[in-house]
């Protein structure tokens, strides 16, 4: 097992790698002069023509680009982002606080995704061609095509604005500090509520379609027959037979459902003024401020390969018929 | 029934046919008939309505206009064309019904049953056409800022379908004209994306070795970009227009095409009907682009009805973000984005465009979903033997 994540791990180098290579050259595929992305073009134009050459020298601009695209893998593997223009502080300090931020939305909005999910797809199995199945099914096909923004703005007009149930926006209230502990967390949780709900729903409707249909496939299986003719109950050949087996591949759902997610994320996060890497990332386009960009798509794009890597070790920890040791073709 | 006589009979229908419909009437495909008779009325009726803007569209130096007029021109023409069409063809066949045994005979008649997609699929091409037909239908200009005092946030009514916004401009037109930057945007971009996906794809599996592993280790590093994040990153760099906005969404979204073709052809490509294709001496790319891309097409079309709602959406959030279309030119996303601050006073502000904008999302995915059905091959094989 060790040696099955070992190699996994191995096998991602290349892939970080190439993450890392992609968000240098599409940075530089700008159009127009490099220099435009450490100093917006409006104060080059007030700055001392002496000073930009010396900041060019300084970021390595006057440096063949081969020279660049060194240094800034080298920098990367430090850590270190250079220095946003908006906020003048370090990248690396500014995306370490968004980022557990945008981990506690997607975290909860994955549980939300699995509880409702599976569930869901399980009583739509179960009840196949029946009329809840067939509203089960369809109902998940329009939630998942519902766009996520507009549903949150939906939501907070009725909940928030109208009935005033939910924060609008925000990750706590005013007097968050005057709070007992459950006080502060029921508190954050309050304002969890809405976001995670937007998010998690259409992953949640994703899921339980491809749980039903697993399920019913797993239903069809021989030995599924066979505990049946010995005369076990129906609720004991689904929960204890059927089930084992329909759950194990939805691990690598979940791992591949990562970049919806932290794509989603983005949205949700700026129409909830939620101070994550979404809204960071979102701010820093409208702003141009291409360090905090390029460092949020490589952080996201790792995250993403971290997901994948979770799922197939748990993928591998939980299905027996897979052998650790034969790499896996694609 | 059979019919005795093999030639085809001289009808007193055929005159009929040419006001589409009456020929369905008379013999008995009411439903048919009605339907025909309705679609042709209205397009008339359109005509006549509009007959200003109609004709002056071919003296005005507007693209639009002129697609617009001659679109409503087609439409007439077309339903006359196909109604004389359908009813030779009832007459000839006379109560047989014709049953055609390609799979895609078999696929467009379990489509067909499936009354949900069938009705997403009128719903897409409703909007299409609304959005063809926006610069004759509008009854204000989307542009035009009246009075404003006296027009802003006026709620839906007769004169406004929609309401209007802030500065009092008409949101219905505004929608209509939204329609066409997002509709035509998503199509385009699903296009690019399909057909580069589709030939690298197709590359990467018949040549495979080396090629095959260069070119989908490309692919890995692009997949694991966040779709949206690479779209934002792009956007960020190159300044978005509609056109530098429809190539963003088209290569961003390839690699997982490019992913799924190539699984499809590896499969393929060792069949006999690529051997012996290779064995006549055939070139390699004439083997792909006439025997291994169509055998692998089919499961695409699923995923390119998904993939036009996914790019509609991507389109519509980056707009939302302000990072996509910008006002004052409209898009269903910038259009909910202008109304998000005020959903207490003018709800109807986001809400339409966005109502239009979920509508044509979940259309897709229901026609997504039929297409599937109809296509899956195991399902046709039943069918079929």
């Amino acid at each position: 097992m060790l040696k099955y994540i070992i190699k996994r791990l191995l096998l991602s180098v290349p892939l970080v790698l190439g993450i890392v290579t992609a968000t240098f050259f599409i940075a530089r595929l700008a159009p127009g002069d490099p220099m435009d992305m450490y100093l917006e073009p409006q104060r080059q134009r007030q700055v001392d023509p002496e000073v930009i050459e010396l900041m060019r020298k300084r970021y390595g601009l006057d440096q063949p680009i081969h020279v660049q695209y060194v240094t800034w893998i080298k920098n990367v593997a430090r850590g270190d982002f250079g220095e946003s223009f908006r906020h003048r502080r370090p990248v690396r300090d500014i995306v370490a606080e968004a980022v557990p931020y945008t981990l506690q939305l997607t975290i909860l909005a994955l549980l939300l995704d699995a509880l409702f999910g599976i569930s869901l797809g399980i009583i739509s199995a179960v009840k196949q061609y029946t009329k809840l199945d067939k509203t089960l099914t369809v109902g998940s096909l329009i939630v998942y095509a519902i766009p996520g923004f507009w549903l949150a703005l939906m939501l907070i007009m009725l909940f928030s604005v109208n009935l005033g149930w939910f924060p609008t926006s925000q990750t706590r209230s005013m007097n968050y500090e005057d709070l007992t502990m459950i006080g502060k967390f029921l508190d954050r949780l309050w304002h969890l509520a809405l976001p995670v709900f937007v998010l998690g729903i259409a992953g949640a409707a994703g899921t339980a379609r491809y749980m039903r249909n697993r399920l019913l496939e797993v239903l069809n299986e021989e030995y599924i027959v066979a505990a049946r003719a010995r005369g076990f109950r129906e609720r004991t050949v689904i929960v204890k037979h059927a089930l084992r087996n329909a759950l194990i591949p939805i691990v690598t759902i979940y791992g591949m459902s990562l970049p919806f997610l932290l794509g989603g994320a983005t949205i949700i996060e700026t129409i909830f003024a939620w101070p994550g890497m979404g809204r960071l990332t979102v701010a820093a386009v409208g702003g141009r401020d291409y360090p905090i960009i390029m460092a949020t798509t490589t952080i996201a794009a790792l995250l993403t390969v971290l997901g994948n890597l979770l799922a197939d070790v748990t993928y591998a920890a939980v299905d027996p018929r897979v052998s650790y040791d034969a790499p896996r073709k694609r | 029934m059979r019919r005795e006589n093999a030639e085809p009979r001289r009808s007193p229908h055929r005159l009929r046919a040419f006001v589409p419909g009456l020929g369905h009437l008379a013999l008995g495909h009411t439903g048919r008939g009605v339907r025909l008779m309705l679609f042709s009325v209205a397009t008339i009726f359109l005509v006549v309505w509009r007959w200003d803007r109609f004709i002056d569209a071919f003296s005005t130096p507007f693209l639009d206009r002129w697609l617009a007029s001659i679109f409503l021109i087609l439409m007439l023409a077309g339903v006359i064309w196909y109604s004389l069409r359908d009813v030779g063809r009832i007459q000839q066949s006379a109560g047989e019904e014709r049953r055609g045994k390609s799979p895609w005979a078999v696929a467009m008649r379990r489509f067909r049953e499936n009354r949900l997609a069938v009705y997403s699929i009128y719903i897409i091409i409703l909007f299409y056409a609304l959005a063809i037909l926006a610069p004759i239908l509008t009854p204000y200009d989307p542009a035009a800022i009246p009075d404003v005092m006296a027009n802003r946030y006026l709620p839906p009514s007769g004169d406004h379908l929609f309401g209007t916004d802030e500065f009092g401009r008409d949101l219905f037109s505004r929608a209509l004209y939204g329609a066409r930057v997002s509709l035509s945007i998503g199509l385009l971009a699903m296009i690019i994306a399909k057909t580069i996906g589709t030939l690298y794809g197709s590359v990467a599996a018949y040549f495979g070795g080396t090629v095959d592993n260069v070119l989908m280790r490309i692919v890995d590093v692009w997949i694991a970009f966040p779709t949206f994040y690479l779209m934002l990153m792009l956007v960020g760099v190159f300044e978005a227009n509609i056109v530098v906005l429809v190539l963003i969404l088209g290569l961003t979204a390839w690699p997982g095409t490019a992913r799924f073709i190539r699984g499809e052809i590896l499969s393929l490509k060792n069949q006999a009907f690529t051997e012996s294709a290779r064995a006549i001496g055939l070139p390699a790319h004439l083997i792909i682009v006439r025997h291994l891309i169509p055998s692998a097409l089919s499961p695409v079309l699923v995923t390119a009805a998904l993939a036009v709602a996914g790019m509609i959406g991507a389109e519509a959030g980056l707009s939302y973000l302000g990072l996509g279309i910008r006002p004052p030119t409209p898009s269903w996303g910038n259009m909910v984005a202008a109304g998000k601050d005020n959903l207490l006073n003018a709800w109807w502000v986001a809400f339409f465009p966005g109502g239009l904008l979920t509508l044509t999302l979940i259309s897709f995915s229901l026609l997504a979903d039929g297409l599937r059905d109809a296509l899956d091959p195991k399902a046709l094989m039943q069918k079929y033997v």
